[in-house]
């Protein structure tokens, strides 16, 4: 029986391998030394263009040297170094990397290896003449990343090659291919890589391509990765960087009725050249080693004290809450009480003229009356925690969902963080600097910029996002659907009246352009060094085209330096022009050098 | 009983020695032209993988030289031991291995890499012929069958653990051998059936005939048949089964000539149910018949019936939920379903594409060109057979073919004249192992089993693999000769 079986299994093996083998005629085709070469197609990635239509991003043929060593015949290897720019030990050791198999587990002989990638112009030049003096070397085109211009380089992003990582999280990708790590490269990766393609070819023994394999028709075509237009516009985004050169801080402006970022400056910040092709590696470590880290994205990714900008978002608290009117009154408490006064000791203010001279008091005694309002919260926490969520309403305390990668959250207490780090013992008192930005609180950049749009509309705003179009592709709504802020608009007119009275006669009179009614805050954040100096604002007060946020650090009070950038960025993004009564200001802002010293 | 000093060389049986010297070396020039390449002339030179064979198979030979001088008995008594050894270094090795493509089964030992997995089975085999050599074994006490059954299953589970699905499954084999020591053949028919069950549901899982599904229609129309057939075959009476035997015959035909001729459309009737009505309303006589006749096997068959359909409806399951990806796209391959020459079709694709190329007469030692260019993948290993059918064409695969049923109906004959169960069922369990090995690494690569990664014995690259080989093959060959030893 067992025997039986045994034998039965070997002729049903035998009989397989005889149709295989003798009888079967498409396995005939192949007995004439034929084998597979699945070759892989890539897409051209996608291009990047402006909000004009102006081309930042786009791709330039490169080569790659590839060799096969079963091909190759004795050369004059000094030549060869000479010809492509390299030194003969390296030759030597690359030679032996490409036939370890411990570094390169898919090597053979009869294949194609990479010998050197991206071959500058001249020498891929001058290798194609002398070519045939090197059998077996063969050169392949690639593409590689081209920008337009300098700028830009952290909403861009970089490509580089995958590691073991991407490898490990998507199968898409094999040794060798390139992603996108940073910026809207990394962000839109999907949309822009495309799909690559295989084409099955045929080969005999020595190597030579025979054709295609059943015509093509197994083949699959690449498809090319899709084009993005930004919402950046790149004037106003060079203007912007040229002006806070050798200055550490960060603009952001977005259209208000849109929620598309205009320009989104971090500074410092990199030629994004730099991350291309073979010089990659050596560009990538002076930029990570620079003590002022050019690769950090300030705008999505730091996080500071809001300053006075803040004060706005209380005032329109305690307008929604009912805890004062626009005619209430708090007097000033001097300069002994704290937060101290900075200059109206002993005046009394409605919200208007506070939000207008920055007024600590007006707003530190509005969150202590609201916090020990106990007709209409019952305790501290529920307060504490009605106050947290109209924060949260108004875009603080969580990622606003911007299209780039590494935004921050920033924070915004709840009563529990405070139960929990002074042992539930905390009263409004304790809390009290929350009030004008100072304290737990901590919000980024782009958050603060969103706060501004968010008034400018008087309460909504749009998701910021710098992506304004996907080739045949909706944007994500969450990018095209309006947010509310928990604040009803009619609590935003003398907010907004508050702002306009600052750039005409309050802390932000260098905002105060002849033809354009700007309204603005400023903010000095306190810091262990010199303050931060910080303006926000938007433009025109009725219809706003524009809103804008500056933040220098170090750069003292508000009006120092983030009011007179923000004066310039303004106009630049209205006019496309400088008038000439401001061109001092200009020089002085681009040749200002703050930088402060790093340890 | 005396020992009768004898000479080991003359007694030692030749033919199957000579057999495995030219398997070993075949193998050698096997891996020398699957891995044959520019850089790497000789066949001696130790970097290749060639030449690394050749220090395994010197090892090897000394290894069985050496298993050869040790006294026979030696085997029996620390047969245990060696058990226990091997099933401990198995633990040990779950949880120091490192990840080597995704199983944890290699002792990493300097530049020696070593798979324990291997190597337990002759331990699993001695420790086998020691319980069953035990005084009046009876195999089908329950005591008895369960402690085989245990020692089977723990090495099996623990290489599971270590991810080597494919080394696991070899030690199903041992139901060979457990059938020829008299294990009921109605277990290898309900592990058969289930086989079915299994690749029928699969092969017709979302194929509708109207408001038929095939996937359950199938497989239990087969459990039908098979439960109304084994009751005829077991019963006791004729009477017994007559009437059924109309009912369901006529219940039958009428089933399939619906099916063919008035297809009932979608959302009407799911034909199956009325296999499954007929298997339940069997099971239900069955049950009836037995009490009235004190027949337990009425029972067993009825049971055999209701177990059938519980299998049927968690195949999907566990095709589903339990197998890894991989597993799935390996049995849909093997099964036809799936057909995809650039992805997961691609071994099987490329490695009968390698064996079809071959020819009648084959393209000649290093002429493959498939296997030369990597385009087989694990072609000096699991896939060896590639480059034999590739370069020695359809003869060479016939005489490895050949070479290796005479093998293992040589080790069948020596088993059979052994004088003590103890090597008797040694034997029978190398005999097994090899014909595992061979029928599922062949299978595999002609496309007839699923792609399941374990060597071809003898011919594979891998000292593991070919010092378990020869140690488990060596062992019986020393049991072979004690038996002239013994009076």
């Amino acid at each position: 029986m067992i025997i039986a079986f045994i034998v039965v299994v070997a002729i049903i093996y035998i009989m397989q391998l005889f149709s295989l083998q003798v009888i079967k005629q498409d396995y005939k085709a192949s007995a004439d030394n034929n084998a597979f070469l699945y070759q892989t197609i890539h897409p051209a990635r996608g291009t990047i263009y402006d909000r004009n239509g102006e081309l930042l991003v786009f791709n330039q043929p490169a080569y790659d040297l590839m060799v096969v060593f079963k091909e190759t015949q004795p050369f004059d290897t000094t030549e060869f170094c000479r010809i492509l720019k390299i030194d003969p030990d390296y030759f030597k050791k690359r030679q032996q990397d490409i036939k370890n198999r411990g570094l390169n587990p898919g090597y053979s002989s009869y294949t194609p290896q990479v010998f050197l990638t991206q071959l500058g112009f001249e020498e891929y030049g001058l290798f194609q003449e002398n070519s045939y003096k090197f059998p077996g070397f063969y050169t392949q085109r690639r593409t590689i990343r081209e920008y337009k211009r300098p700028n830009a380089a952290h909403i861009l992003g970089y490509i580089a090659e995958v590691d073991k990582k991407d490898i490990a999280e998507d199968d898409y990708y094999v040794r060798g291919d390139y992603i996108g790590k940073s910026g809207i490269e990394n962000f839109h990766e999907k949309y822009l890589r495309g799909e690559k393609g295989i084409e099955i070819l045929l080969r005999d023994s020595k190597g030579r391509i025979k054709g295609k394999y059943n015509n093509g028709d197994n083949d699959r075509e690449s498809v090319p990765g899709k084009n993005l237009k930004l919402s950046i516009d790149i004037e106003l985004q060079a203007y912007g960087e040229e002006l806070m050169q050798n200055k550490l801080g960060s603009i952001i402006m977005i259209e208000p009725s849109t929620g598309e970022i205009l320009c989104m400056v971090s500074s410092p910040t990199y030629d994004p050249a730099i991350l291309v092709g073979r010089e990659f590696g050596n560009g990538y470590i002076s930029l990570a080693n620079n003590p002022y880290k050019p690769l950090f994205n300030r705008a999505l990714t730091g996080t500071y004290p809001p300053g006075s900008t803040f004060k706005t978002t209380q005032g329109l608290i305690f307008l929604e809450e009912g805890i004062i009117q626009p005619s209430t009154i708090y007097s000033c408490w001097g300069k002994s009480a704290k937060p101290n006064c900075h200059d109206a000791a002993g005046r009394t203010f409605t919200l208007v003229p506070a939000v207008a001279t920055s007024c600590n008091a007006f707003f530190s005694k509005g969150l202590i009356s609201m916090l020990e309002n106990r007709k209409k919260y019952k305790s501290f926490q529920e307060a504490m925690n009605k106050w947290r969520d109209h924060m949260v309403g108004q875009g603080f305390g969580y990622k606003l969902g911007i299209d780039l990668p590494g935004e921050s959250r920033g924070m915004i207490p709840n009563s529990e963080y405070y139960d929990k780090n002074y042992n539930s013992r905390w009263n409004a008192y304790t809390v009290i600097s929350i009030a004008i930005g100072q304290g737990e609180v901590t919000a980024t950049p782009l958050q603060i910029g969103n706060l501004a749009a968010s008034i400018a509309n008087r309460g909504f705003f749009y998701t910021p996002h710098v992506v304004k179009e996907i080739a045949d592709t909706p944007l994500d709504t969450l990018y095209t659907e309006k947010r509310g802020t928990s604040i009803a608009p009619e609590h935003y007119i003398p907010i907004v009246e508050g702002m306009r009275a600052a750039v005409l006669g309050g802390t932000c009179r260098g905002a105060n352009i002849p033809d354009v009614v700007v309204c603005g805050k400023t903010g000095t954040a306190q810091n262990k060094g010199k303050d931060h100096s910080i303006f926000m604002g938007f433009a025109p007060m009725e219809e706003p085209k524009v809103s804008i946020y500056v933040y220098v650090e170090n750069g003292g009070f508000g009006a120092t330096y983030a009011v007179p950038i923000s004066r310039l960025m303004i106009q630049k993004y209205l006019k496309r022009e400088i008038p000439a009564a401001d061109k001092d200001l200009e020089n002085r802002m681009k040749n200002a050098v703050i930088l402060r010293n790093v340890p | 009983m005396f020992h009768r000093k004898i000479n080991i060389w003359q007694k030692v049986d030749w033919i199957t020695i000579l057999i495995y010297m030219i398997m070993v070396i075949s193998g050698w020039f096997s891996i020398y032209g699957a891995s044959y390449d520019y850089d790497q002339s000789s066949i001696f030179d130790f970097s290749g993988r060639a030449g690394q064979q050749m220090v395994w198979i010197i090892t090897a030979l000394a290894l069985a030289f050496i298993i050869l001088l040790v006294e026979a008995e030696w085997y029996e008594i620390f047969a245990n031991w060696i058990y226990i050894l091997m099933i401990l270094l198995l633990i040990v090795t779950i949880f120091v291995a490192p990840d080597i493509k995704g199983s944890r089964s290699w002792l990493v030992m300097g530049p020696v890499r070593l798979q324990p997995a291997e190597f337990t089975k002759f331990a699993t085999a001695l420790a086998i012929a020691k319980i069953m050599n035990g005084y009046k074994f009876q195999l089908f006490t329950f005591e008895n069958f369960a402690k085989v059954l245990g020692l089977i299953f723990l090495p099996f589970l623990l290489i599971l653990m270590q991810k080597e699905t494919g080394s696991a499954l070899v030690y199903l084999a041992f139901f060979i051998l457990l059938y020829r020591e008299g294990m009921t053949g109605s277990i290898l028919m309900v592990g058969f059936s289930m086989v079915v069950y299994f690749v029928l549901s699969i092969k017709f899982n979302d194929i509708m005939w109207g408001g038929t599904s095939a996937g359950i229609f199938l497989p239990s129309f087969f459990a039908a048949l098979l439960t109304v057939f084994t009751t005829n075959y077991y019963r006791k009476e004729r009477k017994d089964t007559y009437y059924m035997n109309i009912a369901f015959s006529v219940i039958m035909t009428l089933t399939v000539i619906v099916l063919i001729f008035f297809l009932p459309p979608k959302g009407s009737f799911d034909l199956a149910w009325v296999n499954i009505i007929s298997i339940v309303l069997i099971f239900g006589y069955l049950v009836f018949l037995s009490i009235k006749n004190r027949y337990k096997k009425y029972l067993l068959i009825g049971l055999f019936g209701l177990f059938s359909l519980g299998f049927i409806y968690s195949v999907d399951y566990v095709f589903d939920n339990i197998l890894e990806p991989h597993h799935q796209v390996r049995i849909e391959v093997s099964l036809g379903m799936v057909d995809d020459p650039a992805g997961a079709g691609y071994n099987v694709n490329q490695s009968k594409i390698a064996i079809g190329s071959g020819g009648f007469a084959g393209k000649g030692f290093l002429q493959g060109t498939q296997t030369k260019l990597k385009y087989v993948p694990e072609q000096d290993t699991d896939f060896i057979f590639c480059t034999i059918g590739e370069e020695q064409g359809f003869l060479g695969s016939l005489g490895v073919t050949v070479l290796f049923v005479v093998l293992i109906l040589r080790i069948i004959h020596l088993a059979e004249r052994q004088k003590t169960t103890f090597s008797r069922v040694y034997g029978y369990a190398v005999a097994s192992i090899l014909f595992f090995h061979f029928a599922i690494n062949i299978g595999m690569v002609i496309g007839i089993t699923p792609v399941i990664g374990i060597p071809l014995p003898f011919f594979s690259y891998g000292g593991s693999s070919l010092w378990s080989f020869t140690i488990l093959l060596f062992i019986f060959l020393r049991l072979d000769v004690s038996r002239a030893e013994k009076f």
